[in-house]
C-alpha cells in the first residue's frame, strides 16, 4: 500500500495517451484447489484446458443472447474507448472496453466464425494459447463490471457480460479468482461473506444495541431470526461491523424503530452480496439468491428490504424474481415462485430498497428530522454503478438517482452535485467493484479511482464538499481505503442512512 | 461478362438473405436468461420501441459518447440509406413516385456518404486509441465502401454509364432473364464490390445492423419486479429440485 501513489489529476477531460503493457501481469491471486473445488470447479488448470475452454465458450454462446450478439456486433467505432475508469487510471490500452472485449472476440472469431477460421489475420482472430489464457485472467480481472461502457455503445454492448463469461470460462478450466471464490465458499458454509457465524453475529448486534442505547437512550433492536416479523432485511455483511457501513445499519434500525416496523435479519442469509454475479456463474448466482428465498419462507416475512449495497441491489432488483421468485407477477402455474409470492405483501414492491422504504415514510410524513444535525457536512452523491445502470427505485426510470438524493435533501441542508458527466447513469465506478475489492489489486484500485477522485476534488475546491454519500458497501470500503492515498480523509465517504441516522428524531412516538 | 455478373448477383443476394436470416434466427433463438437493460430504461414495451428507434435513427448512445464519431457515422449511414433507396429506380418500372422524388437528394447523398466515410477513416488512422483497436478488416470495409461510393459518383458526375442499359439488365435479372450488361469498367467495379458487400455482410461486423435489435441492454423492458422473467434452461434448474 505504502508504495502505491496516486496518479496526478488530469485537467479534465483529457483522454490519456496509451501505455501498452502498463498493467500486464497485475491480476489478482489465483484461487487454490480448495477454493476452486468448494464451488465445483477443477482445482487447477486442467490438462485439456484448450478444448474445455472452447467448449465452455460454445455453451455460454448458446445460453446467453447478450454474449452471442455482443461477440458479433462490435464495429470498433471506439465510442467506449475512453469511458472506462481503469483505462483512464492505468492508460493500458487493453483496459479500453473494446480492447478488453476483443481479448475474447479474437478467440470467438477464430473458433466460431468463417472469417476467423480461414482469414484470421484479416479480422484479428488468434489461437487460444496459454498466453492468451493468462491475458484473459489478467485483464478480465481489471474490469469491475460497472457497465459504464454500455451506456455509450451504439449497440449497447455490455463489457460486464463478456467479463462474466470470460471469468466463467477461466474458472471452469481451473483458473478461478481467489478473492471471489473464497468468499462464495464462506457464504455457503457460514451464511455471509465475512465468515461471521451466528453466535458472533448475535453478539455483534447485541453490542450494537448497547452502543445505540448509550447514544440515544432508546431500546433500538437489531433482531435476528424473528419468525413472523414483517420485514426481512438483507444487507451486506460489512454493515455489521465495518466503518462507515455500520452507521448505515444503525440508520436502518432507527427508521424501522421510528416507523414501528417489525423486522428481522436472518442468520442463514446474513449477506446481501452475491459474488456469483461477479464470477459470471449462473448456478452460483442462483444458489446464493436461493438462501434468501429460504430465509423468507422460513421466517414467514411479508416484505424483503435490501440495505445499501450496489451489486446486491442489482441482483435483488433485476435478478431475484428470476432466480428465486422474490417479486411479483409469476404465472399461476409457476409453483416455485407462487409459493413465495403468495406469502409476500404486494402492496409494496418486492424487493424494496431501504431508500425506497425510508423515502416512502418521509413522503407520508411518518419520520421527523432535525436537519441541522447534518449541518457540518457539505454533501455530494456518488452514484454506485450497479444501482445506477443495473436497477431502479420507485416507479419511474431514474428513481435510483432521485430517491437517495431526495432523502439526503430531507435530512440535511447542504447538498451539491458533482460534474454531471460523472454522476447518474454516467457515474464512475469507485474502482473496487466486480470482485476486485482485494488487497492484491491495490494498484488497480488506486488508479481506477482516479476519475472519481478528480471530480470529487473539483467539488471540494468549488463547494467545500466534505461528505460523499454512497449506497454501496464496496464503494464505502474502497473509498475509505484509497481516499487517504489521494489526500482525503477516509471518513469523507458514508452512507445515505448514516445521514438519516444523524438527523432522525426518535420521540416517544 | 453479363452471365458472370448475373451469377454473382444471384449468389450474393442468396448469401445475403440466407446468411442474414439464419443469423437473425440464431439471435432470436438464443435465450436471454436475465434482465439486463442498461438503466434508466423504459418500463413499457412502447418505451422500448421508442428507445430502439432513437438508437437506430439518431444513434443516441453514440451521440452521448463522441460527437465526431457520431457526426461522421450518422452522416454516412443516413446518406447510405438515401443512396440505397435512390437505387431502387434501377429495379422498378415504372419508378415509384417517392423514389423519383428523392433522386436529387440521393445523388448528393453520395457525396456526403463519401465525406462521412473519409471522416471515419481519418479517425481510424489518426486517433491513437482507434488505430490500436482496428483490425485490417476494419480498414478494408471502409476502403470497400469508399471505392463503391467513388465509382458511383464517377459514373454520375464524370464518366456516365449507360443507365438505361443497366436498368434493363437488372429488370431482366429480376425475372430470371439475363440480358446484356453495359461493358463499363467503373460499373463492373461498382457492382462487383456491392455484391461482395452483400455476400460478406452476414459473416462480418456488419451484423451490428440486426444485432442492435437483439441487444438485451437496449431491448428489454425494465419491469423485473413486476413480471417473472424465466428462460427455458433456467426454468429447468427449478424442476430439478
Amino acid at each position: 500500500m505504502a508504495d502505491i501513489t496516486a496518479p496526478a489529476y488530469r485537467t479534465i477531460p483529457i483522454i490519456p495517451a496509451l501505455k501498452p503493457g502498463a498493467m500486464e501481469g497485475k491480476g489478482p491471486f489465483i484461487a487454490n484447489d480448495k477454493h476452486q473445488e468448494a464451488l465445483g470447479f477443477p482445482g487447477q488448470l486442467v490438462d485439456d484446458w484448450h478444448d474445455k475452454a472452447i467448449a465452455k465458450m460454445g455453451d455460454l454462446l448458446g445460453k446467453f443472447r447478450s454474449l452471442r450478439v455482443y461477440m458479433d456486433a462490435c464495429v470498433h467505432c471506439g465510442a467506449c474507448s475512453d469511458k472506462c475508469h481503469y483505462f483512464i487510471g492505468t492508460q493500458d490500452p487493453k483496459n479500453m472496453p473494446v480492447a478488453r472485449q476483443d481479448l475474447m472476440r479474437s478467440i470467438y472469431r477464430r473458433y466460431f466464425t468463417f472469417a476467423g477460421k480461414y482469414f484470421p489475420w484479416l479480422v484479428g482472430a488468434r489461437d487460444l494459447t496459454r498466453e492468451v489464457l493468462d491475458e484473459w485472467y489478467n485483464y478480465y480481472h481489471q474490469c469491475s463490471e460497472c457497465r459504464r461502457c454500455s451506456v455509450f455503445c451504439p449497440y449497447g454492448i455490455d463489457t460486464a457480460e463478456i467479463t462474466m463469461a470470460a471469468r466463467e470460462v477461466l474458472a471452469s478450466v481451473g483458473l478461478g479468482q481467489k478473492y471471489s471464490n473464497e468468499i462464495i465458499a464462506k457464504v455457503h458454509k457460514i451464511g455471509n461473506n465475512l465468515g461471521l457465524p451466528e453466535p458472533a453475529l448475535v453478539d455483534t448486534l447485541e453490542g450494537l444495541e448497547e452502543d445505540v442505547k448509550e447514544d440515544t437512550g432508546l431500546d433500538i433492536k437489531f433482531p435476528v431470526d424473528v419468525k413472523g416479523a414483517e420485514v426481512l432485511l438483507i444487507t451486506p455483511s460489512a454493515d455489521f461491523f465495518a466503518e462507515p457501513h455500520i452507521d448505515g445499519l444503525i440508520g436502518y434500525a432507527k427508521v424501522f424503530h421510528a416507523s414501528g416496523t417489525s423486522w428481522t435479519l436472518s442468520s442463514m442469509a446474513s449477506e446481501g452480496a452475491n459474488f456469483g454475479m461477479f464470477i459470471g456463474n449462473y448456478e452460483q448466482l442462483r444458489k446464493i439468491a436461493l438462501r434468501i428465498r429460504e430465509a423468507a419462507l422460513e421466517l414467514g416475512v411479508k416484505r424483503i428490504v435490501v440495505g445499501e449495497c450496489g451489486h446486491a441491489w442489482r441482483v435483488a432488483y433485476s435478478f431475484w424474481n428470476t432466480l428465486s421468485g422474490v417479486g411479483d407477477g409469476a404465472d399461476e402455474t409457476d409453483r416455485f415462485a407462487q409459493m413465495l409470492q403468495k406469502q409476500l405483501d404486494h402492496r409494496y414492491k418486492q424487493p424494496t430498497h431501504i431508500c425506497e422504504f425510508t423515502w416512502d415514510l418521509i413522503q407520508r410524513d411518518a419520520l421527523k428530522f432535525d436537519k441541522s444535525k447534518n449541518d457540518q457536512f457539505v454533501i455530494t452523491m456518488h452514484d454506485s454503478c450497479n444501482v445506477a445502470r443495473g436497477s431502479r427505485m420507485g416507479d419511474l426510470p431514474g428513481g435510483q438517482f432521485e430517491i437517495p438524493r431526495n432523502i439526503i435533501k430531507a435530512v440535511a441542508n447542504n447538498f451539491v452535485e458533482m460534474d454531471p458527466n460523472t454522476t447518474h447513469e454516467r457515474t464512475f465506478c469507485c474502482g473496487g467493484g466486480g470482485g476486485l475489492l482485494t488487497d492484491d489489486l491495490m494498484e488497480l484500485r488506486v488508479k481506477g479511482a482516479l476519475p472519481r477522485m478528480e471530480v470529487l476534488n473539483q467539488a471540494v475546491e468549488e463547494h467545500g464538499v466534505n461528505y460523499m454519500a454512497a449506497i454501496c458497501a464496496i464503494c464505502k470500503t474502497q473509498f475509505s481505503k484509497i481516499m487517504p492515498v489521494y489526500g482525503f480523509d477516509r471518513r469523507m465517504v458514508g452512507g445515505v442512512h448514516q445521514l438519516v441516522s444523524n438527523a432522525i428524531i426518535l420521540g416517544d412516538k | 461478362m453479363s452471365v458472370l455478373f448475373a451469377i454473382l448477383f444471384y449468389l450474393a443476394t442468396l448469401l445475403f438473405v440466407v446468411g442474414l436470416l439464419s443469423r437473425i434466427s440464431l439471435y432470436a433463438r438464443t435465450p436471454a436468461p436475465l434482465k439486463i437493460p442498461t438503466t434508466p430504461a423504459p418500463t413499457t414495451k412502447t418505451g422500448v420501441v421508442f428507445r430502439l428507434t432513437r438508437e437506430v435513427v439518431f444513434f443516441e448512445s453514440l451521440f452521448k459518447a463522441n460527437l465526431w464519431t457520431w457526426a461522421m457515422g450518422w452522416l454516412f449511414h443516413a446518406s447510405l440509406l438515401l443512396v440505397t433507396l435512390r437505387h431502387l429506380r434501377y429495379f422498378t418500372d415504372p419508378v415509384w413516385g417517392w423514389v423519383a422524388f428523392i433522386q436529387p437528394f440521393g445523388i448528393y447523398a453520395g457525396i456526403t456518404m463519401l465525406l462521412g466515410l473519409c471522416g471515419l477513416w481519418v479517425r481510424r488512422l489518426f486517433v491513437e486509441r482507434i488505430r490500436y483497436i482496428s483490425t485490417p478488416s476494419d480498414h478494408l470495409w471502409l476502403v470497400l465502401l469508399i471505392v463503391i461510393a467513388v465509382s458511383g459518383l464517377l459514373m454520375q458526375f464524370v464518366s456516365h454509364t449507360d443507365v438505361v442499359g443497366v436498368k434493363t439488365y437488372f429488370l431482366g435479372l429480376l425475372s430470371f432473364d439475363i440480358g446484356t450488361l453495359p461493358a463499363d469498367g467503373l460499373l463492373l467495379l461498382h457492382l462487383f464490390l456491392v455484391f461482395a458487400l452483400l455476400a460478406l455482410f452476414p459473416l462480418s461486423k456488419l451484423l451490428h445492423a440486426p444485432g442492435v435489435f437483439f441487444s438485451p441492454t437496449r431491448n428489454q423492458t425494465d419491469n423485473p419486479r413486476e413480471h417473472r422473467h424465466l428462460s427455458a434452461w433456467a426454468g429447468k434448474l427449478e424442476s430439478e429440485k
